[in-house]
């Protein structure tokens, strides 16, 4: 799975969590907590649901690396590169 | 049966919480004793008329914009839309102590004019502690107690002003007699104040019927009319639940919303079946506030007699004391609301005004069948008093009353003393003894309707969800 791919997974789990947040220009290297104003119970949604779709577990010290979009890209493509296909 | 979670009660705070497990695959059973669902926030049906219990209004209401609002928030939670729980905002409320009075709306500059208008040497002065009120996180789990009074004294030097706040706020949520925890009263203040009320035309049945439909579509389970009796532990963790009818479920954590002192004895195998149970070690953290309220239909709308107030909070005195009465109610202070007056509420058939009063819950308690139906009778003369007072035909009008009484609210709820809000002493991170055995609702301490369901919501992402993506 590519970045771009990831990317649009990440996306699609902030529209599902935060349907409420405007993701049309969303900036890769800008904090999403800052741009979407998500808060923390967002973010543990989305933690949430990496593991309800895609069985990826997100231990809490690594949140931080869920930051921005492209830290997401960078932590998490190595996670699906891993997942056994469905 | 074994499951993850097992959920004592299906009131707001349960159903909230069990959406979350539910949704997130965890397997769950929210057990509720009563055949209805609600809790302290429930409905019934009498002679072809619905009724609610509980809900005045739904507080915290905010403007879809307002990301961080509570009202907000709990909603992605749960993964409902604003249609879901439908609710019109209200027209205006008011607080009238002697001489003065408060209107407000959803829109705080109302009061802060109307605060300038009666009070102009504080006029400064509530703005300060306005800003200090929406700086301030009362969400945080661990905020320690610090009592009101003081805190406004130093802000406010009118002691009226003082007063005719804390009155519909201790009324609205504070388990508390005579003052109140700080962070209790900032998270009443913004719901009340800041953010303002509001109402699904439908009643509460709307948002509890949202509740249960996204619970059970989730995957969730729910038993009615099955209590919890006991509460089986083993070396300091709770494995299972005997239900009344003997049967025991086993779960690795149970989240009660059953109340602090309620859920202990379930787990010393103390019953919650009398009415007034032994002395026990935490009977000084039970709660004493209680209320009576009636529910009046009229033939025509309050509006229509002149009274397009949504909610009125009245007192009779200079200074308000909240608290338990000696007598079987206060009638010297109360609360005066009509569902009828939010907007877009005209669909409603007849007119409905509701009284609600401080009560004692022993003088209830206490007395058999033939002179609890006579108490109630006897308040029916207070009552029509002092609804006329608001609107002088009332009399003309009055088609049918109810009441419920602090008893209706222990047998409703299982709240011992009928305890409203619950015990004073809330526990925020919704611990016990137990390692694996939480609290949440009323005990927990978030208050008002969307504050129960974020105690909920809460209390199973920090206890439940959390920990097992940690694990993981």
């Amino acid at each position: 799975m590519n970045g771009k791919q990831v990317k649009d997974i990440v996306l699609g789990i902030i529209a599902v969590v935060a349907p409420d947040a405007d993701l049309t220009n969303v900036k890769s290297d800008v904090r999403l907590r800052d741009q979407l104003d998500m808060d923390s119970m967002d973010f543990l949604d989305i933690v949430m649901e990496l593991r309800k779709r895609y069985k990826i577990e997100v231990p809490k010290e690594d949140y931080p690396k869920l930051a921005t979009l492209d830290s997401c890209v960078s932590y998490l493509t190595p996670k699906f590169a891993v997942m056994v296909p469905v | 049966m074994h499951y993850d979670v097992i959920i004592i009660g299906a009131g707001m705070s349960g159903l909230a919480a069990g959406i979350r497990l539910a949704y997130y695959d965890k397997r769950v059973c929210i057990v509720e004793k009563h055949y209805a669902f609600g809790g302290l926030n429930s409905y019934y049906r009498l002679e072809g008329r619905d009724f609610d219990v509980g809900l005045h209004a739904v507080t915290n209401f905010a403007s879809p914009t307002k990301r961080n609002a509570p009202l907000n928030r709990l909603l992605r939670q749960l993964r409902l839309s604003r249609e879901d729980f439908d609710l019109r905002p209200q027209h205006y409320s008011q607080v009238r102590f002697p001489g003065k009075s408060l209107r407000f709306t959803n829109d705080i500059s109302v009061l802060v004019d109307e605060v300038a208008r009666e009070f102009p040497r504080d006029a400064d002065k509530f703005c300060r502690l306005l800003t200090e009120v929406e700086r301030y996180d009362d969400a945080r789990l661990d905020a320690p107690y610090r009592p009101t009074r003081p805190m406004l004294r130093e802000y406010l030097r009118e002691p009226m002003l003082m007063e005719m706040l804390l009155c519909p706020i201790m009324f609205y949520g504070s388990a508390e007699e005579h003052d109140m925890d700080f962070t209790q009263f900032v998270t009443l203040f913004k719901g009340l104040f800041c953010e303002g009320f509001a109402r699904p035309p439908g009643g509460v049945r709307t948002i509890i019927k949202a509740l249960v439909k996204k619970y059970r579509s989730c995957g969730g389970k729910l038993r009615m009319r099955c209590g919890a009796r006991r509460l089986e532990t083993d070396n300091g963790r709770v494995v299972g639940v005997t239900l009344e009818s003997g049967e025991t479920l086993t779960a690795d954590a149970v989240l009660s919303s059953a109340g602090y002192a309620e859920t202990m004895r379930l787990c010393d195998g103390a019953f919650l079946s009398s009415p007034r149970p032994s002395p026990w070690e935490g009977e000084e953290e039970l709660g004493r506030i209680s209320f009576v309220e009636s529910v009046s239909i009229l033939d025509v709308t309050p509006a229509s007699l002149g009274h397009d107030a949504t909610i009125v909070f009245f007192n009779d005195a200079e200074t308000f004391t909240y608290a338990e009465p000696r007598g079987s109610v206060d009638l010297s202070s109360g609360i005066l609301c009509c569902p009828n007056n939010y907007k877009r509420h005209e669909n409603l058939q007849e007119g409905v005004v509701r009284l609600t009063w401080l009560a004692n819950y022993d003088r209830w308690a206490n007395l058999d069948e033939a002179a609890y139906t006579a108490a109630k009778g006897a308040l029916r003369d207070n009552l029509i008093k002092r609804v006329r007072e608001f609107i002088p035909t009332f009399t003309a009008h009055l088609v049918f009353t109810d009441m419920f009484t602090p008893r209706t609210i222990r047998q409703y709820t299982g709240h011992l003393n009928g305890a409203v809000y619950g015990s004073p002493r809330k526990r925020r991170d919704g611990r016990t003894p137990y390692e694996n055995l939480f609290v949440c609702g009323t005990d927990q301490g978030y208050l008002g309707i969307i504050g129960a369901m974020l105690s909920g919501i809460t209390m199973a992402n920090v206890h439940m969800l959390e920990k097992t993506t940690n694990v993981g």
